[in-house]
């Protein structure tokens, strides 16, 4: 008996207030879909560092014959230079391989990469590519060590780490996590006022049988539970809808458009999909009760 | 089973106190009359004993607790143990006779055997058992208010509180409401009536408390409405 009435007074109350209910669906799933969306990306960005912190180089160029560095002296590395050069990035304790990419190799991979494009190819000679090292690291993060030991050394151009590059598109997808954070901020806020505007109203619509209720005796927590769980009921339906907005992201953006456009790049597992949905639900379910709980003190005195 | 010792209520908005110094015993199984004019302080009484208002002072007893102690969350099994009826019914309007009266069983957990077993009984007593599924609106006035004391009465409360219950009924009507009154106070509940109806309380020869701007001015054991009647 207990179960069914308060199921039925449940299905009354979001009936009546078929409107309110549909706008706080809404702005919980936007608001929660940003959330997961926000998650996805650090997670995104972790996945991305995993992948490529692996990979990275220091690149340490060589002066050419049209190279402007004074440490060039406005010409070409000599050979007792590269042999110098080689031998002692060697002996660095932080480095733990090093190649040689000469301009030709530097050449063949450059027409590589931009096959795309053959005008840029066809202009571009191996003379004017730079040979280079190419250092990799035991610890990425000890870039600097490498730099200032190498860094204005005869024959040596310029000392480049590839991370930096990297942390520039790291820096715009925080960037992007940020304010996907910001806005769901935001809408949750919304998503809460509605809610407890909501309650507010279905409290009011019900006041003579919550005032019976009260009259004969029945407990706060069997006169709430029906408001409560509308509340609830709308923010899990609410999650629900941000879920498939995350999984349609996944399936749709990031399978179907990113990973075959550019298949280099790692990208969020399902496993981190599915990671993130038990938040959305939490942090859907618990709001809405909080707020609702807060509103019924509030509105419905027992 | 109800006792009031020295209680006084004021509200905050009024300078004059609801209740003032007022000290009435009630036994099980009596039938009282709470009379006075209106702002005399009958509803204040009431409320006070379903602990929907705490007294500023004094104390309030009802089936042996302490009401001024009680703490929050025993209050509906407070409220179970006494029916109330109204003045305006109070009956819900999308629901049937036998529904608002069974909304009473079923908000407090009763289960649906003994809704089924209760409701219809409750109904016969009240002499409306052809109608037990007529909708409110469809019933006269006196027929809702003995929608309302099936509803009041069908948990066998030890207590019933009527609130100006024949204040909406011809005089007709209202005899039959009190002999229904009557007939469940011959079951061994308490009642306590607070009225305007001079007739009804010269009739009836019952107790009458009278209160006048929120002082006790009379207790009678077989009384009337007004003085020198």
């Amino acid at each position: 008996m207990r179960v069914q009435f308060v199921l039925s007074e449940i299905g009354i109350g979001l009936r009546r207030n078929l409107t309110m209910t549909i706008a706080v669906i809404v702005t919980v799933a936007i608001s929660l879909a940003l959330f997961g969306s926000a998650l996805l990306i650090r997670k995104q960005v972790e996945a991305m560092k995993d992948f490529w912190y692996d990979k990275v180089e220091v690149s340490v160029y060589l002066c050419g014959d049209a190279s402007q560095t004074p440490s060039c002296g406005g010409q070409a590395v000599t050979e007792s230079q590269r042999d110098e050069l080689q031998a002692e990035l060697r002996a660095t304790p932080q480095v733990q391989e090093v190649f040689y990419e000469s301009q030709e190799q530097a050449y063949a991979q450059f027409r590589e990469q931009f096959e795309d494009s053959p005008d840029l190819v066809e202009n571009v000679t191996a003379e004017a590519l730079p040979e280079s090292f190419r250092v990799k690291l035991r610890d990425p993060t000890e870039f600097e060590v490498v730099a200032s030991a190498f860094n204005g050394r005869p024959g040596v151009e310029e000392v480049q780490d590839q991370k930096e590059l990297l942390e520039g598109f790291f820096n715009v997808l925080n960037k992007m996590q940020q304010i996907a954070l910001v806005i769901a901020g935001i809408q949750l806020v919304a998503a809460l006022l509605l809610i407890s505007n909501t309650i507010r109203v279905a409290a009011f619509n019900r006041r003579r049988e919550t005032g019976i209720m009260r009259l004969v005796g029945a407990s706060n927590l069997f006169i709430r539970l029906p408001f409560l769980l509308e509340g609830v009921l709308a923010a899990t339906v609410g999650a629900a809808l941000a879920s498939g907005a995350l999984v349609a992201l996944k399936a749709v953006l990031i399978d179907g458009q990113l990973r075959p456009n550019f298949p280099v790049i790692a990208y969020v597992s399902w496993a981190d999909v599915l990671w993130i949905l038990p938040f959305l639900f939490g942090t859907g379910i618990l709001l809405a009760g909080l707020s609702s709980f807060v509103t019924l003190q509030r509105h419905l005195r027992v | 089973m109800i006792r009031l010792e020295h209680v006084s209520k004021s509200y905050p908005t009024s300078t004059r106190p609801a209740l003032d110094d007022v000290t009435v015993d009630i036994d099980k199984g009596e039938f009282v009359f709470l009379v006075g004019s209106s702002g005399s302080g009958k509803s204040t009484f009431l409320r006070l004993l379903l602990k929907e208002e705490v007294p500023t002072g004094g104390r309030v007893q009802v089936a042996g607790k302490d009401l001024t102690k009680l703490s929050h969350w025993k209050v509906p099994a407070l409220r179970r143990s006494i029916g109330c009826v109204f003045q305006d019914f109070r009956l819900l309007p999308n629901k049937t006779v036998f529904q608002n009266v069974a909304f009473a069983l079923e908000v407090i957990g009763k289960p649906r055997s003994v809704v089924e077993r209760v409701v219809p009984e409750v109904l016969e007593l009240v002499g409306l058992e052809g109608k037990t599924k007529r909708m409110p609106d469809e019933l006269s006035g006196g027929e809702q208010q003995r929608v309302a004391v099936a509803r009041a009465f069908v948990n066998r409360p030890m207590i019933l509180i009527a609130d100006e219950p024949t204040g909406n009924l011809d005089p007709s009507t209202s005899i039959g409401i009190m002999k229904l009154l009557d007939r469940i106070n011959r079951t061994g509940t308490t009642v306590v009536m607070a009225t305007h109806d001079a007739a009804i309380v010269d009739s009836m020869r019952r107790r009458v408390v009278e209160l006048a701007d929120g002082k006790l001015v009379r207790d009678q054991t077989r009384g009337v409405y007004g003085y020198g009647a």
